[in-house]
């Protein structure tokens, strides 16, 4: 047996402490490395922004639209812009974190549905007066500012408008024996159209596709057609849900009467989350659904197969709506550079950055001038979708994710009970919408 | 230590059995001595456990304490900390129509899981527990899918499962068991079994190496002996194997329960909760609750803390029942 000297033993104490103490801050250091590790697309390294550089998140199925505009902004001004792209679905969870660790970056866009719930919690920086005083201020559509206006106080600006449209595949209305530029004009035509194509529908295509089971999406493709029919979907102040009118049940009826048609309703609309929602009619196997207009204007050129884009119809001809999402911009509360982060915000609002990042890249500007006079060389299509937003609408309501987005909600089980199950729910289902509003 | 013990000097019986009244001088510096080296053996024990020490306040008791503050606060996601609410979190978490369907669920999968995966693991063990030739060959296979991270397994099932690119599904229906089109996690029972599939899959071969490792600690002469008594296999696993087993056996099932009652990964990246909440797990709504829907810490650590208690509780009863703990005192 040797024998350690008690100076030895101390000695070996120590260290093993101060083994232990480096081992606690290098796990600490790996964690706050790892939260905070940008996605690798986002190409960011750990280092504080440099000198006259500001970040911003924003989500990845805007990230186009993102780009051209921060491109944009970087190629003209001496300070910059870095972008940073959030996972849809992470969102939510990586804003959470960071107002705990106070680590916002100064600019954050965020889906406008999610906005009056952040403005509420103090996620934005009160900019009432700067919004107030912008020349543009007047040419803007409202519903991005009016879902960051918290207590009569501005926070946001619009950043990227993303509309519905109703779409069709012309090969496939072709096909099936319809006009092929004569898209559904009422919900009545839609559930015809769609069983028109599913009578000669081939191996994988259907009619019509739903996303049944994402929130969202459902809110972004059926919400119009009662928008269109003259009914509203929740209560002024957002706190009563009111999904269980006549026009929003003949919308539950069409889709119904599809799932029970042969191909009527795609394979997977039952089961569909929304990662993949907008694949089938890109893949041209579906023959008329609502769309994301973002995903259209992609399709316009060199594409297999000719869109048609008409506004999403009700249970009258001649009406047509939209839902009015994509991002809203805020400065967050933490910010510690709010002029450079204005700087960028102020001149996105300006007639010429709408030109060039939205208008002359097919996308939808958020400043009305641009929106009449931007688009004169635009494809037609582009045109058609841009007349729809005056009738667009956004929803606000400060729980609207809880009871409308979320995976689970109410709002989903409501739409796959109408649909898809009995079909005898629907004031209760409503009920349970409410309930979830209507907390405190 | 052996310096300080007194010489020994020649003593009658009665001397050595009865306690003296009074000290010498050399018991009393015995005495002193020994308790001065106790109180060094002491302060040295402490300062060698302090690293754990410092390791398990700082990792463990101290999120604990945050958690159950938490609990008893207003804390939002975005806004932090606005101040105290007991017991409100944890009535609003009973008020949730959901908890008692995460519940009911999370007891469903454990039971299942474990057991599909106990008796497997018992037997896979038993099995491949002698070196025979393709023994070795057999164990790591079995043994491979446990090098894998639950998550990514997680994801490679999901793609399995997948009715657009998994092979899975042209396969199972042509065996007429379901439509081509329909997808495997689009019931809430075959979204279950389809879970419980893959984690039997991930686990198996890991709870197969821990019964073996116990299964090999039990000595070769048992059975010998048995065998000279004239005790067939079925006798020997029953009155040898399983009694001797039962310490690791215990090990096991609460390792299996404990896990399958705080899943999460699998449920996160395979379903998602889907379809229609019917595979929330309990761990799954404490995310829920904190990222999801409500965005409430809250909430979501008045759950944390209603799981810690009753897994103390299931824990305990379970011991007690495996009669662990009590060969020990």
């Amino acid at each position: 047996m040797t024998k350690i000297r008690p100076i030895g033993r101390t000695t070996a104490i120590f260290a093993a402490m101060a083994l232990g103490i480096a081992g606690l801050a290098a796990c600490s250091n790996d964690n706050s490395g790892s939260t905070d590790k940008p996605t690798p697309e986002s190409g960011i390294d750990e280092k504080p922004a440099a000198a006259g550089e500001v970040v911003m998140w924003s989500r990845a199925p805007l990230e186009r639209q993102a780009k051209n505009a921060v491109d944009a902004y970087n190629a003209s001004h001496d300070s910059k812009i870095k972008l940073e792209i959030l996972p849809n679905d992470d969102v939510e969870g990586k804003v959470g974190a960071a107002v705990q660790t106070d680590t916002l970056p100064c600019l954050l866009a965020g889906d406008v549905v999610r906005v009056p719930y952040w403005t509420q919690q103090g996620v934005f920086m009160d900019i009432n007066d700067r919004i107030d005083a912008l020349p543009e201020l007047k040419d803007l559509a409202v519903g991005h500012i009016d879902a960051g206006t918290y207590e009569g106080k501005k926070h946001t600006l619009p950043f990227v408008t993303d509309i519905s449209v109703m779409v069709w595949n012309k090969a496939l209305y072709e096909k099936a024996g319809l006009d092929p530029e004569q898209g559904p004009t009422t919900i009545k035509e839609f559930v015809e159209h769609s069983k028109a194509v599913a009578a000669v529908a081939g191996e994988g295509e259907s009619g019509t596709y739903l996303s049944g089971q994402s929130g969202g999406a459902l809110v972004f493709t059926l919400f119009p057609s009662m928008w269109a029919s003259g009914v509203e979907v929740i209560n002024a102040d957002g706190t009563k849900a009111e999904v269980d009118s006549d026009p929003a049940n003949a919308v539950y009826e069409a889709y119904r009467e599809l799932n029970e048609t042969a191909n009527g309703l795609g394979a997977g609309s039952q089961e569909e989350t929304g990662a993949t929602w907008t694949a089938p009619f890109a893949e041209g196997r579906v023959g008329v659904m609502p769309y994301p207009f973002t995903a259209v204007t992609g399709m316009f050129e060199g594409n297999a197969f000719d869109v048609g884009v008409s506004g999403i119809p009700g249970t009258e001809s001649g009406k047509v709506s939209t839902f009015l999402g994509g991002d809203a911009l805020g400065i967050s509360s933490s910010c510690g550079d709010v002029d450079a982060a204005w700087d960028f915000m102020s001149w996105l609002m300006t007639a010429e950055a709408q030109q060039e990042v939205f208008a002359d890249n097919n996308d939808t500007a958020s400043n009305l001038k641009v929106l009449a006079d931007g688009y004169k060389d635009a494809d037609p299509r582009t045109l058609i979708a841009n007349d729809t937003i005056q009738y667009g609408r956004t929803p606000v309501a400060v729980n609207f994710n809880e009871a409308f987005n979320a995976a689970g909600s109410p709002w989903q089980l409501l739409v796959q009970n109408a649909v898809f199950g009995s079909g005898d729910s629907l004031a209760a289902d409503n009920e349970a919408v409410t309930a979830i509003l209507s907390q405190k | 230590m052996s310096n300080s013990k007194p010489a020994s000097a020649p003593r009658g019986i009665k001397e050595r059995l009865i306690p003296p009244r009074r000290m010498t001088p050399a018991m009393r510096e015995h005495t002193n001595s020994h308790q001065a080296s106790r109180r060094k053996t002491n302060r040295r024990g402490w300062s060698f456990v302090s690293p754990l020490m410092a390791l398990i306040i700082v990792l463990f008791v101290a999120p604990v304490l945050l958690v159950i503050l938490m609990s008893a606060s207003k804390w939002t996601l975005m806004g932090g900390d606005q101040g105290a609410n007991f017991p409100e979190n944890y009535a609003k978490v009973f008020a949730d129509p959901l908890l008692q369907e995460s519940i009911w669920f999370t007891l469903k999968y454990t039971l299942v899981t474990t057991l599909i995966l106990m008796p497997l693991a018992l037997g896979l063990a038993l099995l491949v527990q002698e070196s025979r030739r393709w023994n070795s060959i057999l164990r790591t296979a079995i043994l491979l899918p446990s090098a894998l991270g639950i998550a990514s397994s997680s994801l490679l099932f999901y793609a399995l499962y997948s009715p657009q690119v998994g092979p899975l599904n042209p396969l199972l229906a042509k065996l007429g068991l379901m439509d081509a089109k329909a997808s495997i996690l689009g019931t809430p029972d075959s979204a279950l079994w389809a879970t419980v599939f893959l984690v039997v899959w991930r686990f198996a071969g890991y709870y197969m190496l821990l019964t073996m490792v116990g299964l090999q600690a039990i000595p070769g002469d048992v059975y010998e002996a048995a065998r000279i008594d004239g005790a067939g296999r079925l006798q020997q696993f029953r009155s040898i194997t399983l009694p001797m087993l039962r310490p690791t056996l215990a090990m096991t099932w609460i390792m299996s329960i404990t896990g399958s009652l705080l899943a999460f990964d699998q449920f996160y990246i395979l379903t998602k909760g889907g379809p229609n909440n019917s595979t929330v797990t309990v761990v799954q709504l404490i995310y829920k609750y904190a990222f999801e829907t409500k965005k409430d810490l809250g909430m979501a650590a008045a759950l944390s803390v209603l799981v810690l208690v009753a897994l103390v509780v299931i824990n305990f009863f379970q011991l007690r029942a495996m009669g662990v703990g009590g060969d020990e005192k």
